[in-house]
Formats: structure tokens, C-alpha cells, sequence
């Protein structure tokens, strides 16, 4: 192996943070994929990692995905809820990774609501 | 490869101990099987610190935090969270005495009152791998040291920062190591130890167990600043787990140049091994630990020449303990005034404690310094369970002392602790309850100690073991009046007979309860009593015919059948046959059974 010379940390570090920049637990943008029964029959799992490839081929480091589970319009699925800031959370319906594709580049990266395919803006109020 | 969730589950011994491989293995197998191989990755971590409810999962990023895991709730866990994104009320944690569980791990009041400096890396790196220690800044502090500071420059910074001996007695780190520089013989030798032999203390097994690189690069920036050359890292055999994380840690870092020569290119040397303990309490004690190196007899020597001037074969040798090298990365890569801004004016920065004993959250636990007592078993420790009430903490392992409860918003400093009694030792801390009896504490640490002295000075070797004698003499009822004030004429004479510090620290257990609870001593002597209701010699059981339903619990219990009555009516213990073993108190649901 070759000697490290003080310029490689940063490479090294930068190789790396990427799987573990989850750990700190802090985002840009939260992405829930919905993965009740429902969801994953309607075909959760292939949005999850359309989403996750999307992710890796960008190279982006400042979204965390997570699973959640059913949001109740289980007609609607596969579904994903995006959180963003300054922006209420959108959740999208209907999906195909081909439209994961698709709200990644426009809403993830730019910041636009894809309003063709968001069912409604904001969240069930909690208690 | 990109994953959403990592599942950071805490292999250190303690969790280990409790099934966490198992449980990591059962993670995997199940992860694999609903396909989330390439979505959850399982990642193996040291110290997540509350030891007590081990094996503990922490999963991120949303911080959940999962424990008492078994192989058996595992399938569960990964269908419900990984899969379907609810996470399981039911592996939660509950604080004692609610119902409500807390999810997240930075809303648990254990994790949210500390401060991390020497642990800042654990739960959130894999110990063995040195890329995820350098990605969280790891080696900085190095390259920082030997491309843009003088040796002097580096010394200046630790003196700076006031950072003080983590090990026990807390001397400035940063003169010790002007002391070994100014020595002009070479080569010098840089020491870690990590004996750490008190009873209960655990701080600095978890610090090589979750972050070895950090004690490595602590040491190697130590060498530089004091010309050291050869390394050795102290670990005594019984940290198994430790010394094979350490092992790694030395191989990789020397794979990657960081130890060897030439690191970094910039022409300084230095290498390190890693060296097994002998197994003695007395190890830890820095000259007997240096005897124990060159395959002498692990026995303290008089001082001067300190071993800055003449330590390991004869040459200049700087030690230093586990946290202390573990601190100093941070302090060269934050700076001595960010670091000297927490904590005291004489105890600068944070210190790692053992929490031990009654008290509901036992585990490892990092504060700042100048906390309150109180703020630490309360706020952190979650305070006494079984609805008892708090006794005292014992700080400093047998060299350390008892803090009654009304000294509990003392600031845990070196100083402030020291004034009371007690010392801020490597940081084991034992809490106990009302039901504990203070001399029977003092006799134990007296055991250990006793059992535990080299043997080389006389005052330490004999003095102690009449010490001890005096101690089950009183706890078996035959204390004499003279009794207290024998010992008050022995500890000083231990103290002052004694070479190293073991030996003059030994009597501070039995002073500090002669100190505070006296009036313990004096009823175990003249009244024939022991107030806790433990020393078997004076206690008696016996049941309130008042209280008692006449359930039988007790009778089933009782190992020597001497409980007898009819069922619906008070029972009775036989006193002849009664061995005084406490199992009838111990489930009576009534509170009948009373100890006198």
C-alpha cells in the first residue's frame, strides 16, 4: 500500500462519508419511500432503489431515504413523501421508477414540485 | 454502493456478552432474506454506553434506538422497520418509572446530557476500519502536527488547553511532556497504559474498543512533540477484544504510513507494539508497569528520577492513560482555547466514567467536567432503582473514596473531589444504596487491595492487612471500642510508608466512610448493629405479623425451610435455622419480612 502523504485524508474521507454522512443524521432533503404491505406489493421496492440508484449515479450526498410505512391511500400506491426545505412535504403517487427518475432531477436536485405526479402538499397533522 | 439505513449494533465486550454477535449474525441473515442487502447495511461499532441494556442497535439516519435485542425479535424488527418503515415501540427504551418509549437516541436524557471529546467516534464508526476513522477526521491533528508545527509548538498547545492526567491523579499532561523533551538522552520511549484494573471501571476498554485510532494518533502526535521513537501500548490481558482491535489499528495504520518511518514524508519515525499486562493490579502504577515491560517483576520504585529523566531502560519515557492520549487529536485539531473553554478553572475539558452499582442506567458516560453529582446519576444514570434511595458514590476505584448525598452537588473536578475525600481516579464510578453498609464497602475495597499489594513496602503490605482485619472484625460483631481510632493511626502510616501511589491512596475508602458515615461504624462497635441490615453477624429477620398475608412466598423461598404458619395467617422464621440469606425480604410483595 502506498504511503498516505496528508492530501490523501481528504480523499480517503471523502471515499467514505458518503455511507456514513447517514449516521449524523442530518439532510437536505428527506425522501420516505412508503413500504407498508400495500406499498411493497404495488411495487415499493423497485421505486426504493430506482431512488437509491439515482442517488448513487449523481453522486449525491445530502439525501437520506428512508422507509415508512403505509400513508393510507394504499389505491395510490407505490408513493414516496419528499421534505425539503422551506417547502411544506409533497407526497407523490402513482409511481414508476421511470417518474422516480424524473422528481430526483426536478424536485431532489432543482427544487421543483412535479405536480403531475403529487397527489397534494403537506402531512396528516399529528395530534 | 449506496444504502438508505445503516444499523450501527455495538459489539463491545459488554454487548458481546449479552448476544450481540449472535444478534448481528440473525440481522444479517434476515436482512438478506426480505432482499435488503443492498439497502441496509449492518455495521459493527464499540461503546454505545448504556451498557446495562445491551445488545443495542442504533439505526440510522433516523436515530432509533433499539435494545435487550435477542435472536428472536430480530425477524420481527427487520420486517417491521427495514422493510416497512415502522420502527418496534416494544425494543424501545422506557426511562424508569414512565410507560412512554423515546425513539430517537438524541432525545434519550442518558445520551443527551453528555459530552463527547474522547468518544466522540463511538456508535458511528467500525473500529476496524481505519477509512472510517480517517473520514471523521482521523489523522488530521497528525498531519496538522508535523507539517505545520514545531515539537514545542505542539507542547505549548496540550499546556494550553489544560488538559490533565485522565489515569487518576491528574497531572498537566502538557508539563509532563516538557519534562520528557528537555531530557537529553535518547531514545525515548512513549507509553499508553491501559491496565486499567479498579474494580467497575470500564472507561478504557471502550475507548480502544470503539476508536483505537485515536489513542494511536494521540501517541504519535505525543511522540513527535517529546522526540519519542518506540511506542508501547500497555493492555492488560484481560481485554481480549481490545488488544485485537488494537492489533488491527497498529497494522493498518502502519500499512497506510502512519506509523513506521517517514510519516506523511515529512522524516519523522515512529513505531509502536502492543504489549500484553501481567495481570497485577499494580501493572497500572507507571514504574511497576515500566519493570513489567523490560520482564522485571512489576514492582513501583522510588522517585525521582521520574521517568521523563530514567523510565523503560533507563532512558526518558513519557506515560500517559488511555483517554488522555484520546483527547489530544481533538485538542491540536480544535485548538487549546475551544478545548479550554469547557469544563473548570482547574479541570479543563471532559472525563469518561464508568457508571456502576445500584442505579438504573449503568453504563459508560461522558460529561464535562464541573457536572454535578447529582446531574450525573439522576439526569443521566436515570437515579436509583427499585425504589430506593441513594447512599453514596464512590469515585477513584480502591484509591478513591465515598460521596454521601449530601455532598451530591459537588462539582466532579479534580479538586473539588479531592476536598471531599475522594479522587477523580480514571473515572470508575459506583453508585450504592441504602441498603448498603458502608463498612462492609470499606472491608471490600480493603480485600482488594490487600490482595492486590506487591508486597514491597511493608507499610502497604502489612498495614492494610490490619486494616482489613479490624474491618471483618466489625462486621462480625467483635469490633472494640478502640477499633476507629486504630484505623484513623494506621491509614496515615500506610500512606506515608508506601512508594507508589496504590499504596498511599489504599486507606482513602475506610477514611472517607469514617468521614461521613461514623456513626455506621460506631453502631456496628457499641450497638451490636448494622443499620443496612447486611452484616449477618448483627442482623436478624424477622416478619410483622401485622403486614404479612399469610401468602406462603416466602416459605417457598426460604432455602432452609425455618418459615412455617398456616396459609391466610403470619408466618414465622425459626431464628435457629434462619441463615440470614435475605430471600424472604427479597420477594415479600408486602414489605412484612423486616431486617434488624
Amino acid at each position: 500500500m502506498p504511503k498516505l502523504k496528508p492530501q490523501d485524508l481528504d480523499k480517503i474521507a471523502e471515499k467514505v462519508k458518503r455511507t456514513m454522512l447517514l449516521r449524523e443524521g442530518e439532510g437536505r432533503v428527506r425522501v420516505m419511500v412508503h413500504m407498508g404491505t400495500c406499498g411493497i406489493a404495488a411495487g415499493a421496492r423497485a421505486i426504493m432503489k430506482a431512488l437509491l440508484d439515482e442517488i448513487e449515479a449523481n453522486d449525491v450526498k445530502d439525501v437520506l431515504v428512508t422507509a415508512a410505512s403505509c400513508a393510507g391511500l394504499c389505491s395510490r400506491e407505490p408513493m414516496m413523501t419528499i421534505e425539503a426545505p422551506d417547502q411544506p412535504p409533497v407526497k407523490y403517487v402513482d409511481l414508476t421508477p421511470d417518474k422516480v427518475k424524473e422528481i430526483f432531477s426536478r424536485h431532489i436536485m432543482g427544487g421543483e414540485i412535479v405536480t403531475a405526479y403529487a397527489l397534494a402538499q403537506g402531512s396528516e397533522r399529528m395530534l | 454502493m449506496v444504502y438508505r439505513t445503516n444499523a450501527m449494533i455495538c459489539t463491545c465486550t459488554n454487548c458481546i456478552s449479552n448476544g450481540a454477535l449472535q444478534v448481528k449474525d440473525a440481522l444479517e441473515k434476515e436482512i438478506k432474506k426480505q432482499h435488503l442487502e443492498n439497502d441496509v447495511r449492518v455495521v459493527p461499532t464499540g461503546a454505545s454506553g448504556l451498557c446495562v441494556k445491551g445488545p443495542i442497535l442504533v439505526v440510522q439516519p433516523e436515530g432509533i434506538f433499539y435494545q435487550l435485542l435477542t435472536v428472536e425479535a430480530v425477524p420481527h424488527l427487520v420486517e417491521e422497520h427495514f422493510l416497512k418503515g415502522r420502527p418496534v415501540k416494544s425494543l424501545m427504551y422506557v426511562p424508569p418509572g414512565e410507560e412512554a418509549p423515546i425513539p430517537n437516541i438524541r432525545d434519550i436524557p442518558f445520551f443527551k446530557n453528555q459530552r463527547l471529546i474522547a468518544l466522540r467516534n463511538r456508535g458511528l464508526i467500525d473500529p476496524d476500519e481505519i477509512e472510517e476513522y480517517i473520514a471523521r477526521d482521523g489523522y488530521r491533528a497528525l498531519a496538522k502536527a508535523l507539517t505545520s508545527m514545531t515539537p514545542e509548538k505542539v507542547i505549548a498547545e496540550i499546556k494550553a488547553s489544560g488538559l490533565r492526567g485522565r489515569g487518576g491523579a491528574g497531572f498537566p499532561t502538557g508539563q509532563k511532556w516538557e519534562f520528557c523533551r528537555a531530557s537529553p538522552e535518547t531514545p525515548k520511549y512513549i507509553i499508553c497504559n491501559a491496565d486499567e484494573g479498579d474494580p467497575g471501571a470500564f472507561m478504557d476498554r471502550s475507548v480502544l474498543e470503539a476508536d483505537p485510532h485515536s489513542v494511536l494518533e494521540g501517541m504519535t502526535i505525543g511522540a513527535y512533540a517529546m522526540g519519542g521513537t518506540q511506542g508501547y501500548m500497555y493492555v492488560r490481558a484481560e481485554y481480549p477484544l481490545a488488544i485485537k482491535r488494537m492489533k488491527r489499528a497498529v497494522e493498518q495504520a502502519r500499512d497506510y504510513g502512519l506509523l513506521g518511518k517517514d510519516i506523511f514524508g515529512t522524516g519523522f519515525d515512529f513505531d509502536l507494539d502492543v504489549f500484553q499486562g501481567a495481570g497485577a493490579f499494580v501493572c497500572g502504577e507507571e514504574t511497576s508497569l515500566i519493570a513489567s515491560i523490560e520482564g522485571q517483576p512489576p514492582e513501583p520504585r522510588m522517585r525521582p528520577p521520574f521517568p521523563a529523566q530514567s523510565g523503560l531502560w533507563g532512558k526518558p519515557t513519557n506515560i500517559n492513560n488511555v483517554e488522555t492520549w484520546a483527547n489530544v487529536p481533538v485538542i491540536i485539531n480544535w485548538g487549546a482555547e475551544w478545548f479550554s473553554q469547557i469544563g473548570t478553572d482547574t479541570s479543563k475539558g471532559t472525563k469518561v466514567f464508568s457508571l456502576a452499582g445500584n442505579i438504573n442506567n449503568a453504563g459508560l458516560v461522558e460529561v464535562p467536567m464541573g457536572i454535578t453529582l447529582r446531574q450525573i446519576v439522576y439526569d443521566i444514570g436515570g437515579g436509583i432503582p427499585n425504589r430506593k434511595s441513594f447512599k453514596a458514590v464512590q469515585t477513584g476505584g480502591p484509591s478513591g473514596g465515598f460521596i454521601p448525598s449530601d455532598l451530591l452537588d459537588l462539582s466532579v473536578d479534580y479538586d473539588r473531589l479531592q476536598e471531599a475525600g475522594a479522587i477523580m481516579g480514571s473515572g470508575g464510578m459506583i453508585v450504592v444504596d441504602e441498603e448498603t453498609c458502608m463498612v462492609d464497602m470499606a472491608k471490600y475495597f480493603l480485600e482488594f487491595t490487600t490482595s492486590e499489594s506487591c508486597g514491597r513496602c511493608n507499610a502497604c503490605r502489612e498495614g492494610l492487612q490490619a486494616m482489613y482485619q479490624i474491618l471483618t472484625n466489625i462486621c462480625a460483631g467483635q469490633g472494640k471500642d478502640d477499633d476507629i481510632e486504630l484505623l484513623e493511626e494506621l491509614a496515615p502510616a500506610v500512606k506515608d510508608g508506601s512508594l507508589c501511589a496504590l499504596g498511599r491512596t489504599a486507606p482513602n475508602p475506610v477514611l472517607t466512610t469514617l468521614r461521613y458515615f461514623r456513626d455506621e461504624y460506631e453502631a456496628h462497635i457499641k450497638e451490636q448493629r448494622c443499620p443496612a441490615g447486611v452484616c449477618k453477624a448483627l442482623i436478624a429477620y424477622s416478619i410483622d405479623p401485622e403486614k404479612c398475608k399469610g401468602c406462603m412466598l416466602c416459605v417457598k423461598n426460604c432455602p432452609q425451610g425455618a418459615i412455617s404458619g398456616e396459609k391466610g395467617q403470619p408466618q414465622t422464621i425459626d431464628q435457629e435455622k434462619c441463615i440470614k440469606c435475605g430471600a424472604c425480604h427479597e420477594v415479600c410483595k408486602f414489605e412484612a419480612v423486616t431486617v434488624r
